[in-house]
């Protein structure tokens, strides 16, 4: 062990090639990830659901407040030049209402005691798993 | 009650030991995030997978998990089970790539795939019962960064430990010769 912290020269040499693929596919991977899940793409709309039925699509490009029935009462969603956010919910813990303000797509927000939930869709929807 | 003990039962206790010792030491230092961790105990599993075999390194990790949350205190709270989803997906990623030829893998691909599979497993726990929600998506590229550097240097410390025993003894040797 203290052979191990005296020489750290020669630690790569045991790296064959299969180790170097997975290195480069891992690094691939992760640089893949970063692209898709931390895109700063703009988003263009809202879309609500309630349950699980789209209940309307929305531009952002306005200053509006919409007020939607969800299961246990009504809530309120603003919109606002690029961004969107629950201003009123009347659900019990607030999750919604404290997750603040939505603007890069492919963000969401979900309200489960009311099942309201906002998702943003950028000029195109990024795919993901449950709908590709 | 007298349990009758193998000599196999003694080394997979002795080498938990040893992996719960390191989890300990890496429970002391702070992480910036939740979750990224060194995973030094894993060197532990690594090597006794490639020295023994996988139903001893099977056993290792999982008497660590275990062990490691009593003695934290954390046995069944979300902690544990974040411990044991990395742990048990790791684990099977291990048994299946334990196959991959060994002309061409060396224990650091083993290493980052078991780091990379020990995210996953965390974040489906995350994902599916702590915090049911899609924000969590975003930190996932963080995990992955710190999975793939922190599954690289195990490996290598691993590797290191399993392939350069004869040699760091012939070193020992001379080094003292010379002296």
């Amino acid at each position: 062990m203290l052979s191990l912290l005296r020489s750290p020269k020669p630690t790569f040499k045991h790296m064959l090639i299969g180790d170097w693929l997975t290195i480069i596919f891992s690094v691939m991977l992760t640089a893949y990830l970063f692209q898709t899940l931390w895109s700063h793409e703009h988003a263009s709309k809202v879309q609500i659901r309630i349950g699980d039925k789209v209940y309307a699509a929305y531009d952002l490009n306005q200053q509006r407040d919409i007020k939607v029935h969800g299961a246990i009462g009504d809530a309120v969603i603003h919109i606002s030049q690029g961004k969107v956010r629950f201003s009123k919910s009347p659900c019990h813990n607030q999750y919604c209402v404290h997750q603040g303000w939505l603007t890069r797509s492919g963000q969401a927000a979900i309200c489960l005691p009311n099942q309201i939930s906002l998702e943003l869709i950028g000029e195109q929807k990024p795919y993901d798993s449950l709908n590709y | 009650m007298q349990i009758q003990t193998t000599i196999d039962d003694h080394r997979i206790a002795k080498l938990a030991a040893f992996a719960i010792a390191l989890h300990m030491v890496e429970a002391v230092i702070p992480s910036p995030l939740p979750g990224v961790k060194p995973g030094i105990a894993n060197i532990v599993t690594l090597y006794v997978l490639l020295k023994y075999d996988f139903a001893t390194a099977a056993w290792v990790s999982i008497l660590r998990v275990f062990a490691s949350s009593l003695l934290l205190g954390q046995f069944m709270s979300p902690t544990f089970a974040l411990s044991l989803s990395g742990a048990l997906l790791s684990l099977g990623t291990l048994w299946a790539a334990q196959h991959l030829p060994k002309r061409y893998f060396s224990a650091i691909t083993l290493s980052i795939l078991a780091a990379f599979a020990h995210i996953a497993g965390q974040l489906i726990v995350v994902r599916l019962w702590l915090i049911p929600h899609a924000s969590v998506s975003y930190l996932i590229p963080i995990f992955a960064t710190a999975a793939l550097f922190f599954g690289l240097i195990n490996g290598l410390i691993t590797a290191k430990l399993l392939y350069n025993k004869t040699q760091l003894l012939e070193s020992d040797k001379t080094e003292h010769g010379s002296t």
